[in-house]
């Protein structure tokens, strides 16, 4: 199980990071998102993989999990979830805006639209 | 004891910062008197917090015991830095309403109210997954201004800043994620004792959490190598916006000051000297660059930014020394570069704003109304921001070159602090001459953009824009009792002691408890 969850994160995080790494708003926020995957995934693996344990205390237990990363990844999941939707929104009114969805912006355009 | 006052700070803003959304949307006037009264009380709570912030204090979140929930924590370093934040948005607010900037685009005050809630909260918070989530806050609230009033580039720069920051949050959350891991803690007082106590086999991985938060720091300070965000971010950001945005990398040193003296400190088994040798290099290069862009820059506000970038290239140069003078001489030098980066930014607004089409190019143009005045503030901002006397620059910067004076490499120290400082001082003269001295006639630029900015602000703004140059000179007059407060705070993170036994309620802090009253009585 730890080989399939670490090479699963491992390779969320490579395909995040070389879809950050591309020029374009669409594959950058597929990145943007698979890294949140990884993350998300990573910081549910930091209180140990257990199975079928209860994160709250229960009269039947033997051992419990813990509860803590559950509630970190929660967060992370709801801050994520915002940011991809705020991002989203920011390349879309910049493609409308300036007719292109390059993340770079060239010098010249720059020197024509920067008031500085 | 200041009890639940502890929180205000966070808390105010939020609830004001909704009302404005809910209540007042369609009514500019009101959102001004509503939001300039919040930042009015915020400042008098960062002042009473500040004068009771001589014992550590940690404000327990539902009540529940440490390190188990969360904790605000008053010592202060932090009080210093919501002092500081409060007063930068007073002046910023004052400056927003004065330039007709808020009026420019929706929400201006909601957002400005729930960055100030986000900086305050990493202030004060003594819980590094709560640093996360406040710097979550501070930076949603922040790409919302820094695309306030819209524009093709601005959005397209905006793409950029939030894309990068959200980089940074995903290598915090691994940060965060390996540290706790490692330790099953997120409190910082927890995890200061909890790495005193690592079994040597998890001491490699605690190191790479500890790189990764110093990482995402970096980010947020514009540290080489991951400065590119800030130059464009903050060049094409509203003014007010990028004068508030002062305090947003001093959020980066800030952590950085708190996360590596209090559980990552020189001395510790776990990181030794690792990151003061990263940082050093890396603050030296910063602080070069900075000053290389204010010479090449061909825009004031590029300017403005390369200055911002140099600035916090000195202050973590004094960083690096992780030591109580250094420590000391950093604080100093963050309070001065708060203000002299956001009067900058606030005065290359003001020559914007009358240059007409020819806005913030570096090019001679003509004449334009109001010029001396103009001058003459941009005369004192440059003066502040190069670190020149009489101005507190110069004083920051002498402590800090004390400080470091038995640093190892400090020919290197030295020497690239002073000649930068004059490479910062020739490029903010070649501006100041370019756009005050030099007339020509307007030149033929091809598609110049419309104007974007109103007739000359009213006088409000031009006070507001004075504001941080007469907090200067405070800081300059005052800086005998204002640096043996900072070396005092630089003391109190050394001596760690305090902090962790307020933050885990330890008997040490009882006993603390106990003296307090007694010296009240």
């Amino acid at each position: 199980m730890e080989i399939l969850v670490a090479s699963a994160i491992g390779m969320m995080t490579a395909t995040g990071v070389y879809l950050v790494l591309r020029l374009r708003t669409f594959p950058v926020v597929l990145g943007m998102s698979f890294l949140s995957y990884a993350v998300n995934v990573f910081l549910f693996a930091t209180g140990r993989l257990v199975v079928n344990r209860p994160p709250i205390i229960e009269d039947a237990a033997r051992a419990y999990t813990d509860p803590l990363p559950q509630a970190l990844v929660l967060t992370a999941i709801v801050i994520s979830f915002g940011m991809t939707a705020v991002v989203v929104l920011l390349a879309l009114g910049a493609y409308i805006d300036s007719g292109t969805d390059r993340i770079d912006v060239p010098p010249e355009d720059e020197e024509r639209e920067g008031r500085g | 004891m200041m009890g639940h006052w502890i929180i205000v700070p966070v808390v105010m803003p939020a609830v004001v910062a909704a009302l404005i959304v809910l209540v007042m949307r369609h009514d500019l006037v009101l959102q001004r008197v509503v939001s300039t009264a919040a930042v009015a009380a915020l400042v008098g709570v960062a002042v009473a917090l500040f004068a009771n912030a001589g014992t550590v204090q940690a404000y327990r979140l539902g009540d529940w015991p440490a390190p188990f929930g969360i904790v605000l924590m008053l010592d202060r370093l932090s009080a210093l830095m919501v002092l500081l934040t409060a007063v930068l948005a007073a002046v910023v607010i004052l400056y927003a309403i004065g330039s007709g900037w808020d009026g420019r685009g929706r929400h201006f005050h909601a957002l400005f109210q729930f960055q100030l809630m986000g900086i305050c909260g990493a202030f004060l918070t003594g819980d590094a997954f709560n640093l996360f989530v406040f710097f979550e806050v501070l930076l949603i609230a922040s790409y919302g201004l820094m695309i306030h009033a819209g524009g093709g580039l601005r959005l397209r720069m905006g793409v950029q800043y939030v894309i990068f920051n959200l980089a940074g949050s995903t290598l915090f959350l691994f940060a965060l994620g390996t540290l706790y891991g490692v330790t099953g803690t997120l409190n910082m007082a927890d995890l200061a004792v909890k790495m005193g106590t690592l079994a040597p086999a998890d001491q490699a991985l605690a190191r790479v959490g500890a790189m990764l938060l110093l990482l995402v720091f970096a980010v947020k300070g514009a540290l080489v190598p991951l400065q590119f965000w800030l130059p464009g971010t903050y060049a094409n950001a509203p003014a007010p916006v990028a004068a508030l945005f002062a305090i947003m990398t001093k959020v980066g040193a800030y952590a950085v000051i708190r996360m590596y003296v209090l559980v990552f400190p020189p001395d510790s088994a776990v990181t030794g000297t690792l990151f003061a040798d990263l940082l050093l290099p890396a603050a030296l290069v910063t602080l070069a660059l900075g000053a290389l862009g204010v010479l090449g820059a061909d825009r004031m506000g590029k300017l403005a930014a390369f200055a911002a970038i140099a600035s916090m290239g000195t202050v973590f140069t004094a960083v690096a020394g992780f030591t109580e003078a250094s420590i000391a001489a950093a604080l100093y030098y963050i309070i001065h570069s708060t203000f002299a980066g956001a009067a900058l930014f606030l005065v290359v607004d003001l020559v914007r704003a009358r240059r007409g089409p020819l806005a913030g190019r570096l090019v001679a143009g003509p004449a334009f109304a109001g010029r001396g005045l103009v001058a003459a503030l941009f005369f004192a901002a440059a003066i502040a921001a190069a670190g020149m006397p009489p101005l507190s620059g110069f004083l920051g910067k002498l402590l800090i070159l004390d400080a470091l004076r038995t640093a190892p490499g400090v020919a290197w120290i030295w020497g690239v602090i002073l000649v930068t400082s004059l490479v910062t001082l020739v490029g903010l003269a070649r501006a100041g001459s370019l756009v005050f001295w030099s007339t020509a006639e307007a030149p033929a630029l091809p598609e110049l953009p419309p104007a974007e900015a109103p007739p000359p602000a009213p006088a409000l703004a031009l006070v507001a824009a004075a504001a941080p140059l007469v907090a200067l000179v405070a800081l300059t007059v005052l800086a005998g009792p204002v640096s043996r407060e900072t070396g005092a705070i630089a003391a109190d993170l050394f001596a760690r002691t305090a902090y962790i036994d307020a933050a885990l309620e330890t008997d040490g802090a009882k006993g603390m408890d106990a003296d307090d009253t007694g010296e009240a009585h």
